[in-house]
């Protein structure tokens, strides 16, 4: 117990970190004793400055699209409410797309939650767990009437972001610095991000698209898949959607179910 | 996805002692400019956090820079310095890459930076009492335990001292090192930093500091600022050159320790590669005159 009480230090030294609002703490001090002032606050600087680039480093095209200094007003906000649970700094942010989707000041963009959440969807992909992706070939080896049952298992990096506005087109327009086109945001856009080997890629998934490599992803044969996409869009293709998927890495195998 | 890292068997195999190199961080956006020059003397050195992903580029790029340079292995957030247990989980991931790529150094810092569930990112100063050195040399004998090899504990920068601290951060570190053999990374800049903000002679801190038991050297810029009563603050930035009065505290530290891994910390503002490996090239010219002396020294003895 008496350990515990001189361990206190932290407990007094965290709190106002994130809080501007709280004191500096009393336990601390600068030169001769006097109050710590400027010089805590130099640590409560480093905490907040970290984070907010945290983010920004990992929201480049948010970041891009709002402009620095509205994106870091966000991400202070963001950051102060939600600081990181792990020193793993490329989880975090996990729930900003949520946040960002709620933030008064960003309503007038509907599509920037979405847009975050493929560039989160984009480092997930990006520090997966190696894996090589599935040969198109096999997919022609197996039985016709064997097809339905087929259950194909994901890539570690693949990942499905859905969105009813055109957020691929608006990602791809602002990730990479170059200067953008006028976009219609209007427009619903489903992305696949896939990371067959090392490079992460980005892609628009057609009609239908995103529900068939959904339920594929989550384990449905491929006949049940089909139907759920036939369901979701008239115009759904079969053919284009599993080449497309298998083409751009999303399996790593498949399994011929029953008959 | 972060699924959970199996612990691997870590192999009772330690690299070579590598002497006195000259190494830098190393900054996945150099990879190309390095390739291109070819293997070469001296190591590189990089955050664990930033590997601790299951995979994809980063690992390539460091399996890359590994094959054929010493590694040095950083670790920026066990929080030793912290009164909370060890995150066990990340224990078992730092045990991981040490196991997986074969570090010829591996360090931590006397700091700490979770607490409770909250991971604030940056290396938080701790008061220096019976209490907080029971508890870090505990942390230090469960990290050692777990890498099965000594780590090298480095100095801290601060801007603030405790009102509780009962002794010198000097009696503190050697009372460290009595208890766990843990070894040490002296960070030149980080007692310039905190010798200019306290008020204290730096060439007095390192007197007191047990230099046989540095293993490694950090030298790294820093940023001025200045206090409530206008006196100059120095913030530990690692956003620029390394200051002349740095490299002078180099010279000395070098002249009396003898040579020692020395590396050049470069982590924001990051300059293009050849400027970055121009101050490792200065650092290794300083361990070269100290060798060249060394070994006149030794003509003239024999």
């Amino acid at each position: 117990m008496r350990r515990d009480a001189d361990l206190g230090f932290a407990a007094a030294f965290a709190p106002p970190l994130l809080d501007p609002a709280r004191e500096v703490p009393t336990a601390v001090a600068g030169r001769n004793g006097k109050p710590a002032g400027r010089r805590y606050d130099v640590y409560r600087n480093n905490v907040t400055v970290s984070l907010i680039e945290t983010l920004a480093a990992i929201y480049p095209a948010v970041q891009r699209i709002t402009g620095p200094d509205f994106f870091r007003a966000m991400a202070r906000f963001h950051v102060r409410s939600s600081p990181p649970a792990s020193p793993l700094l490329f989880d975090y942010g996990r729930d900003f797309p949520d946040f960002v989707a709620n933030y008064a000041h960003a309503h007038d963009m509907p599509w920037l939650a979405d847009v975050a959440r493929i560039e989160r969807a984009w480092l997930d992909a990006y520090h997966a767990a190696d894996a090589l992706p599935l040969a198109p070939a096999l997919l022609s080896t197996i039985a016709l009437e064997r097809l339905g049952g087929l259950v194909l298992t994901p890539h570690p990096a693949t990942r499905i972001v859905r969105s009813p506005y055109a957020a691929v087109t608006i990602f791809a327009a602002n990730r990479d610095g170059t200067p953008t086109a006028r976009i219609d945001a209007s427009t619903p856009e489903d992305a696949l991000i896939t990371r067959p080997e090392f490079d992460v890629v980005v892609r628009h998934l057609p009609p239908g698209g995103a529900v068939f490599a959904a339920s594929l992803t989550s384990g449905q044969p491929l006949g049940a898949a089909a139907i759920a996409a036939f369901d979701a869009s008239p115009e759904f293709d079969i053919a284009e959607n599993i080449a497309g998927l298998i083409e751009a890495g999303a399996f790593t195998s498949l399994a011929a179910g029953d008959a | 996805m972060i699924t959970a890292i199996k612990p691997a068997t870590v192999p009772l195999r330690f690299s070579l002692p590598i002497g006195g190199v000259a190494g830098t961080s190393f900054k996945p956006e150099h990879l190309p400019a390095i390739l291109e020059a070819g293997p070469q003397a001296g190591f590189f050195e990089v955050h664990a956090e930033n590997y601790m992903g299951a995979g994809g580029p980063p690992h390539r790029a460091l399996e890359t820079i590994r094959r054929d340079h010493p590694l040095s292995l950083h670790g920026v957030s066990m929080s030793i310095g912290g009164p909370q247990p060890l995150d066990k989980t990340h224990l078992a991931r730092f045990r991981s890459l040490v196991a997986r790529y074969q570090p010829t150094l591996v360090s931590e810092h006397l700091a700490w930076s979770t607490h409770e569930t909250s991971f604030f990112n940056d290396l938080l100063p701790l008061p220096y009492t019976e209490a907080t050195l029971a508890c870090v040399c505990d942390h230090i004998d469960q990290v050692q335990e777990a890498i099965r090899r000594p780590l090298l504990l480095e100095n801290p920068s601060t801007y603030l001292t405790f009102r509780e601290s009962a002794m010198s951060e000097t009696d503190f570190i050697r009372g460290i090192v009595a208890r766990t053999g843990c070894g040490l990374l002296l960070d030149i800049n980080n007692v310039f930093v905190s010798a200019t903000n306290h008020g204290f002679p730096a060439l007095d801190y390192l007197a007191d500091f047990p230099l046989a038991h540095v293993g490694e050297i950090h030298l790294a810029g820093h940023a001025e600022q200045t206090d409530d009563d206008g006196n100059l603050l120095l913030i530990d930035s690692h956003d620029g050159p390394v200051a002349d009065a740095v490299w002078k505290l180099f010279e000395i530290i070098i002249a009396r320790r003898g040579p020692v891994p020395t590396l050049i910390e470069w982590d924001s503002s990051i300059p293009a590669w050849p400027i970055l490996r121009a101050e490792a090239a200065a650092a290794q010219a300083i361990l070269d005159r100290c060798k060249l002396a060394a070994a006149t020294e030794d003509r003239h003895a024999a």
